[in-house]
């Protein structure tokens, strides 16, 4: 009975020591490390306009559904895309609901894209990614919709091209993971070409 | 998907892991030891002594097998309290800027459980459902607490082992401070800081609204003057209405802080409810990859102070082989299923050679998003970078069986070498039978009792997942919480299970233990087993260690069985394929087994 007591009592006492160094201090210290170091980033790596208004992240994905921009993934966060409520679809490989959607996206993505009916779909394209807010699309996929986004947008494919390459996050140190094209940065990169009309006098054609 | 890559990736994450083993083993040594010396003494020594006057702990009072599993267990209660009250009135403590509630009791007792056991499932949302400070303080405490008191029964475990005739195992509390103290703090901090370097969040902002870049229209339920869901004629589906959405709201929080132990310390519950899927909560490569690496460091580096400890370094590496075998097997089969696709899904359109992609991000891609899956199962982990429930069959069985054989590839922290020297008792007393000798192990002999106390593990960590799947799956609140029909229904109740009772935490997530209805039953079975899981094993494997501190060491004789070497790290290997094998074969068949052959002849659910 004394050794539980005296247990009860260093364990209390411990639990509370803990609490004020591993959840006080430290959390405290990296948020300090964070933010003089690394402000941007540990605030959210945020998109922000010239009046400081902010229009989302440069890691999570937003909705795009004109066919003057690139699409991202489909999303199964909240009602899409809600970054408040991350999620996959959970759906397993037998799930009619999922092999259903799929079949929507495939046809509505080769319509899109003038696509044969039996020419493949990058995966990516119809599937949706694990949180819902992949900021990616694979560089196949981003490609494919390089030309459509051009017409729409009457520019010379070429510039497109290289804007797309420009928002190409590589490999990390050339090495790990997977390329993957930025979707709401590129859009974002797009809208801030001179407007049209400049445009068909630079590029005459 | 660019194969030579990708071995090249795996490659690097091998020789990154056996080149971390030995440094950090001999530094486990210095930690494990309550006079080791340390070059953070200087900084850290105060800390340690001020805590043990504080607390009113005599750090050279050590304790024999009852002492040190009742003052463990207080510990752990004592936390589990602390945390289910914190979780119960959030809505009354600080940090709560977007007002959450206080969780339900039975949410509150299933999170509690969860993370006092380091099992980490997560039947919570994260951004939806913690508070800051329920994250901070009530989560991350027991990242740190659990992950120190798993090493800690390895250590005790380990020089019972290693005493001669010893009557005690150590000093628990030591053993908690100085491996918070000296290992898992300091790689933390570091850790955190990295991890923001590459994007993640550390802030205590309330969740940030965007004025999105486009506007658009999503279809949503309409509601009455009450907010009741209006239904259509038929009084079924409810009535649609478009609403034009022009905001994204961005959840923030202390994020780095929290995810930095919840890898080291194979914690695994995520601070968003993706989990490292989310890009917050493992922003790129190379964050994945630092955190696939510190998942597998301490229960890697723990094999290599064991055989240390018993003065047989080649004992250690035998059983590292044994984990690293089973290790690349599951691996092989995960990436290889992933990577072939869904024939279904293939039909339909979609690019064979992009392998399957649901549930997936794009910056891992097929084979860091199976190196992840196959690493956090094995380990006990359960941080998830893709969604389990949408892998392929023969993917989902191998992700199941590295939970069930018991979480010893590699393992949690201390719960894996301690889970697999209970598969190595096993495996020299079955060799012992074959031989018709006495069962030796390490110059100890093995008795009945010791074999008890193996098997008493086994049959109730078995018996408690086969039997709560069994009980979900004939019952109406079982098969409400399911997400899939058919046979993959069946997968997410025995996943749920199996990684309840591994004290893993990932889960086929499309499983729902709240549903709308209130019903408790999925959190209070999960949270049962995950007691038991953990129970049953160290109170067992702490008699175990007292048993084996108690035996005299005899010296080996041309009879002695070698648990060093190849036949060894095979009998190793066998004896837990087939206890996994023969326990839970019958039931693996019933669900991804059946569902892969259901897959390729393109039956729907």
């Amino acid at each position: 009975m004394k050794a539980l007591l005296s247990d009860i009592k260093t364990s209390l006492l411990l639990t509370a020591v803990f609490a004020v160094v591993l959840c006080g201090m430290y959390p405290l210290v990296v948020w300090a490390g964070g933010q003089a170091f690394f402000a941007e980033k540990a605030n959210g790596s945020l998109v922000v306009d010239a009046d400081g208004t902010v229009r989302g992240s440069a890691l999570l994905a937003q909705s795009f559904t004109s066919p003057r921009t690139f699409h991202p993934r489909p999303s199964a966060a909240g009602t899409g895309y809600d970054a408040s409520a991350s999620s996959g679809s959970n759906l397993g490989p037998t799930s009619r609901n999922l092999a259903d959607s799929i079949r929507e996206r495939v046809k509505a993505y080769r319509l899109l894209h003038g696509l044969a009916a039996d020419a493949p779909v990058p995966a990516d394209a119809v599937t949706a990614s694990g949180s819902g807010l992949d900021p990616h699309i694979s560089v196949a996929n981003a490609h494919l919709q390089m030309v459509r986004v051009a017409r729409a947008r009457a520019l010379p494919v070429d510039q497109v091209r290289e804007l797309v390459e420009r928002h190409t996050d590589g490999r990390g140190w050339r090495v790990f993971g997977e390329p993957g094209v930025n979707v709401l940065l590129l859009n974002r990169a797009l809208d801030a070409l001179p407007s049209h009309e400049g445009q068909r006098a630079m590029h005459p054609r | 998907m660019h194969a030579p890559l990708a071995w090249f990736q795996f490659a690097l994450y091998a020789a990154a892991l056996v080149l971390i083993t030995k440094p950090l083993g001999l530094f486990l040594e210095q930690v494990l030891d309550r006079d080791g010396k340390t070059w953070l003494d200087r900084i850290v020594k105060p800390f340690e002594q001020l805590t043990y006057r504080v607390c009113g702990i005599d750090p050279t009072k050590e304790q024999g097998w009852i002492g040190y599993t009742f003052a463990l267990l207080t510990f752990s209660t004592v936390g589990l309290l602390f945390t289910y009250f914190i979780l119960r009135f959030q809505d009354h403590l600080p940090l709560n800027p977007q007002g959450l509630p206080g969780l339900s009791p039975h949410l509150a007792f299933n999170t509690a459980v969860s993370f006092a056991t380091n099992t980490n499932w997560q039947s919570y949302g994260g951004e939806s459902t913690m508070s800051y400070f329920s994250q901070m303080v009530g989560l991350t405490i027991h990242n740190f607490t659990s992950a120190a008191a798993g090493i800690a029964i390895a250590a005790a475990l380990v020089r019972g082992i290693a005493r001669p005739a010893a009557s005690t195992i150590g000093n628990v509390w030591t053993d908690l401070v100085r491996v918070t103290y000296y290992l898992l703090l300091p790689v933390s901090l570091v850790f955190a800081l990295v991890l923001v370097s590459q994007g993640m969040i550390q802030n205590f902002q309330p969740s940030i609204v965007a004025k999105t870049m486009q506007s658009y229209t999503i279809p949503v339920a309409k509601t009455d003057a009450a907010g009741h869901p209006e239904l259509s004629a038929d009084g079924k589906s409810p009535v649609l209405v478009d609403r034009t959405v022009t905001t994204q709201t961005l959840a923030q929080g202390p994020m780095a802080s929290q995810v930095a132990i919840k890898m080291l310390g194979t914690n695994g519950g995520g601070f968003f409810n993706a989990n490292a899927s989310h890009p917050y909560e493992n922003p790129t490569p190379l964050s994945n990859f630092l955190q696939m690496l510190s998942i597998f460091a301490i229960p890697s580096a723990l094999t290599y102070w064991m055989g240390r400890k018993v003065k047989n370094q080649r004992h250690g590496w035998a059983v590292w082989s044994a984990m690293a075998v089973l290790f690349v097997a599951g691996l092989l089969v995960i990436w290889w299923a992933e990577a072939a696709g869904n024939p279904i899904h293939q039909g339909l359109g979609v690019a064979a050679t992009d392998g399957n992609l649901e549930g997936k991000e794009t910056r891992f891609g097929i084979f860091n998003s199976a190196l992840f899956a196959t690493i956090t199962t094995a380990a006990s982990c359960g941080a998830v970078n893709a969604m389990h429930d949408s892998f392929t069959p023969l993917g989902g069985l191998a992700l199941l069986f590295n939970m069930q054989t018991g979480e010893v590839i590699f393992g949690g922290v201390g719960a894996g070498l301690y889970g697999m020297l209970t598969f190595v008792v096993l495996a020299v007393f079955i060799a012992g039978l074959m031989v018709g000798r006495t069962p030796e192990y390490l110059g100890k002999k093995i008795h009945a009792y010791d074999v008890k106390l193996v098997m008493l593990i086994l049959v109730a960590l078995s018996a408690t997942l086969l039997g709560g799947t069994a009980w979900a799956s004939v019952s109406p609140w079982g098969q409400a919480g399911l997400n899939n029909a058919g046979p993959h229904g069946f997968s997410e109740m025995l996943y749920a299970y199996s990684s309840a009772v591994g004290n893993n935490g990932s889960a086929f997530a499309g499983l729902t233990a709240n549903p709308a209805d209130g019903d408790p039953h999925w959190n209070l079975t999960l949270g049962l087993a995950m007691l038991i899981g953990r129970l049953l094993a160290i109170v067992p494997i702490l008699a175990l260690a007292g048993s084996f501190a108690g035996k005299k060491v005899l010296p080996a004789s041309a009879g002695t069985f070698k648990v060093e070497g190849v036949t060894f790290t095979v009998l190793l290997i066998g004896t837990i394929v087939l206890v996994g094998a023969l326990t839970f074969l019958p039931a693996l068949a019933m669900g991804p087994v059946v569902e892969h052959f259901l897959m390729n002849s393109g039956t729907l659910f």
